[in-house]
């Protein structure tokens, strides 16, 4: 697979998923702490998105930073902008910002849940087929 | 291997008169945490703050930096 084609991706996983999450492995089995804290908060608003995890491939990590400008992961896409990475994600969350951004209810116990990571039964993230293996 | 002092150092010095503190939050030279209050981030998304913070370390942060957690806000509170 050729760079242009990660690129290519990349970007239409971003078009066609309006919550998009980009992490170091996957919702149900995080690779880092930072990644863990942003699924955690989309998981507590109960929104369905898209994960790709990154690691499979070091080009994906760099074509995406390339393309964003955001050096870090993860990165958080809402129908199609960069909201940010983990620190603006819990920030958004906490303050209730992000369940207005994504048209959920904010839970009333908003700082406790973000330390959870548990998925919501039946409203839980949409499995991205990962071509990139 | 960076330090918290000069990685504080150098955010000063890209953001002149911020205040500034960086925290090495594991120990081990590549995990850290800053929180600067900057009159620079006035009128800025949160995401324009934050890269203008990543933008003083480039290619480091990911690198010799695995992980920089910042926190941005303006001298009048708001973020």
């Amino acid at each position: 697979m050729t760079n242009t084609e990660i690129r290519e991706f990349i970007d239409n996983a971003i078009a066609e998923n309006p919550v998009m999450l980009f992490m170091k492995g996957s919702p149900e089995q995080p690779a880092c702490g930072f990644s863990a804290r942003t699924a955690a908060c989309l998981n507590a608003l109960g929104v369905r998105y898209a994960a790709l995890d990154i690691l499979p491939d070091p080009r994906i990590r760099e074509e995406l930073s390339g393309l964003s400008g955001w050096p870090t992961i993860p990165q958080l896409f809402v129908k199609g902008e960069l909201v940010g990475g983990a620190d603006i994600v819990t920030e958004m969350y906490e303050s209730g910002e992000l369940a207005e951004l994504l048209e959920a209810d904010q839970p009333e116990d908003a700082e406790q849940v973000a330390a959870q990571s548990e998925a919501p039964v039946g409203n839980g993230p949409l499995p991205l087929e990962n071509r990139l293996d | 291997m960076p330090t918290s002092d000069e990685l504080k150092q150098r955010i000063e010095a890209a953001l002149p008169g911020a205040l500034v503190s960086v925290e090495d939050t594991t120990g081990g030279g590549d995990h850290f945490r800053a929180e600067i209050v900057s009159d620079r981030f006035d009128g800025l998304t949160r995401i324009q703050q934050h890269k203008l913070v990543y933008d003083v370390f480039g290619a480091e942060v990911g690198g010799p930096i695995h992980a920089l957690s910042i926190k941005t806000s303006t001298p009048g509170g708001a973020s």
